[in-house]
């Protein structure tokens, strides 16, 4: 059979568990639609946040970013992985045990103010809908790719099947799909992993085939061989990357706070039962996790070596067949500037001939390394899953801040519980249809959106969550003034260095880059609004009045883990 | 302070000591071993890997994982200790 019957086939066949999924575990009120009934099991929780957390992002871009950025794509690796112990040990339990629906939930009534909530909600927006976009953009990019659809028709299959199962499944159908979907995702992201770590090096595990010798007979360690091609063709060694100190820390530290402060996925420990049960999905989801992202800088170090063995100083004419599909997609483009008909590939970008689009490392890995055809369907198959499952958990925290914090909390208090119901599934339906369009209609700046979702996120939420369970002290002024500041700060920054806005636009940019405070870049700013936040949150509170007693109280009362109840929103 | 209030905020107290504890870790192997000590580190080699690098893209992850592992259960003994568990 051929790749794409392949990928029919095994496309085919998880849609529709995805769908059959959805129809079976269907929400019936809105606690099943929000938190799936409270009542999910640590592993099965932690499977779906596992899903939830690993995005089109994780799956599709991560290791070809590394494959290019070697040592400096580690910001990645540490900042997601890393995020992960904060939200677990500093605010899932807690959170869980406050046990309302939402983030914006927290922040209101933790600072007993509509002000606090609506700047939450508004952050929650921000973050989830430059997201969203994202995940559908990879969406489009795999049906392009494999079934050879047009990418906007990749993109609405992809809208109809989330608003089916989230729109009518809301968080219980969500969690019990994206069960299945992190299966189907880590099986489609290991096999061709361990099948080129057996190829190149002969170990089946990649996490240490990356460290071992090839299986050539030379005796080289892969990653001594990867550093002298590297070098040879003017490119930073490896392992040692060319960002410096700061910025490296500052951008693993912002992508660490931004992701415990991600709103999708501190939502999930909302569903279990117990504040014990919090604490240990957590560690589970973190180890689920950890399979894939421990093999992700191993398929980055095959993907790059093979790539550059394959093209490097070879006839154009001779070039597989995956390197012409790609081309097509015009996601690998090659013009022979010195007319030898050889594809010069090297870091001078005045002699450099070829192209390669980052986000297609995993993707063509398999058909770079002659792999067989099913395992390269499985990995248009897992791509999905991942942007799937990212996609439906964001679009139902849009659906609950607009149907929860918005038209229940300070609009329409009085609604039903059928009219709210009706309301979330509502709000999904716009929010997919958004998100749709701007997969289809790409900002040119999403990728500089992304980053400032993540400094958002950490110059926001982060700090007034933080201290709102870890300082009993801390009123709505300080937070208030702590959140506004923060996210004007890093807004600021990133319009003026990333977009260049003050400064006559994005040709500016490359020229402002000296002007970095601190040789920070953009994307790791987030390190310093997040800071400047909490000082200004301490300041404020210190000339302001204390909060009530009863506020005080509640923080007292989450610290201690017993008799967490279900989570209510009421 | 009733009984009730001092055995919540010595529970607390003890719980505040782990994080401490937990996240000095967390710090070191990422920041530490893997940024700041990188090219120190890197000097020495386990199998193909610099060491610095191995602490960049493996270590740190393994290390969180252990690190998430350990806070459940010491939390789960506090719980214990204190008769909150449930």
């Amino acid at each position: 059979m051929t790749v794409q019957t392949w990928t029919y086939l095994l496309v085919g066949i998880t849609f529709a568990l995805y769908i059959g999924i959805a129809i079976w575990s269907r929400a019936g009120s809105t606690k099943d639609f929000y938190v799936a009934g409270g009542g999910v099991s640590p592993l099965a929780n932690a499977m779906a946040t596992a899903a939830d957390w690993m995005s089109a992002a994780s799956f599709i871009s991560m290791a070809g970013i590394i494959a290019f950025a070697g040592y400096d794509g580690s910001v990645y690796l540490m900042g997601w992985t890393g995020g992960y112990v904060l939200l677990a040990l500093l605010l899932a339990p807690y959170l869980r045990k406050f046990g309302k629906f939402t983030v914006p939930d927290f922040i209101g009534d933790r600072y007993y103010s509509n002000t606090a909530r609506l700047v939450a909600v508004f952050c929650a927006f921000l973050v989830s809908f430059t997201y969203v976009a994202g995940q559908m953009r990879g969406v489009g990019l795999v049906f392009s790719r494999f079934l050879e659809v047009d990418i906007n028709t990749g993109v609405v299959i992809g809208m109809i099947i989330v608003l089916f199962y989230a729109v009518l499944g809301g968080m219980k159908g969500i969690t019990y799909t994206q069960v299945a979907q992190y299966c189907v995702l880590i099986f489609a992201f290991m096999v061709p992993a361990i099948f080129i770590s057996i190829q190149m090096t002969g170990n089946p595990i990649p996490q240490l085939g990356m460290g071992s010798t090839l299986n050539d007979g030379s005796g080289t360690f892969l990653l001594d061989r990867l550093n002298s091609l590297s070098t040879d063709l003017g490119f930073a060694e490896y392992t040692s990357g060319s960002k410096s100190t700061i910025d490296v820390f500052a951008i693993t530290l912002a992508l660490m706070v931004g992701t415990a402060g991600l709103p999708h996925v501190i939502v999930r420990f909302f569903t279990v039962k117990r504040v014990k049960d919090a604490r240990k999905s957590a560690g589970l989801a973190l180890l689920l996790i950890a399979i894939l992202y421990t093999t992700a800088p191993a398929v980055a170090v095959f993907a790059r070596t093979n790539m550059i063995n394959t093209v490097s100083d070879q006839e154009y004419s001779d070039m597989p067949e995956w390197f012409t599909k790609w081309e097509r997609t015009k996601l690998i483009s090659f013009t022979d500037k010195n007319g030898d008909g050889k594809i010069q590939y090297v870091a001078d970008n005045a002699k450099n001939e070829l192209v390669v689009d980052q986000d297609i490392m995993v993707l063509a890995n398999p058909e770079i390394a002659k792999l067989p055809s099913w395992v390269i369907a499985l990995v248009a198959a897992g791509g999905l899953a991942a942007a799937l499952s990212t996609a439906a958990g964001l679009l139902l925290v849009i659906s609950a801040s607009v149907s929860h914090d918005l038209i229940k909390k300070i609009f329409v208090p009085n609604i039903s519980e059928k009219g709210e119901l009706w309301a979330a599934r509502g709000a999904a339906t716009v929010a997919v249809v958004i998100a749709g369009y701007f997969g289809i209609n790409p900002p040119g700046f999403v990728a500089a959106v992304v980053a400032l979702a993540f400094g958002l996120a950490a110059a926001s939420f982060f700090p007034a969550i933080v201290l709102g369970i870890f300082y009993k002290k801390m009123n709505k002024e300080g937070a208030i003034a702590g959140m506004v500041v923060g996210i004007l700060l890093m807004l600021f920054y990133m319009l003026k260095f990333k977009f260049g806005i003050f400064d006559g636009g994005k040709e500016a940019v490359t020229a402002l880059k000296k002007d970095w405070w601190l040789g920070i870049s953009p994307e790791g700013f987030g390190t310093v609004a997040m800071i400047v936040n909490f000082v200004v949150s301490i300041v404020v509170m210190k000339f302001t009045p204390p909060p009530p007693k009863e506020v005080q109280e509640i923080v007292e009362d989450i610290r201690i883990p017993s008799g967490a109840g279900e989570a209510s929103g009421h | 302070m009733n009984d009730k209030q001092q055995k919540a905020s010595a529970y607390w107290k003890e719980n505040i000591r782990y994080l401490g504890i937990l996240l000095a870790i967390w710090f070191a192997v990422s920041y530490g071993a893997g940024i700041l000590f990188k090219d120190t580190l890197n000097q020495f080699k386990i199998g193909g890997f610099e060491l610095g690098f191995w602490f960049a893209q493996q270590g740190a992850i393994y290390v969180f994982v252990i690190l998430i592992f350990v806070y459940v259960r010491l939390m789960n003994r506090l719980d214990k200790k204190y008769g909150y568990d449930e």
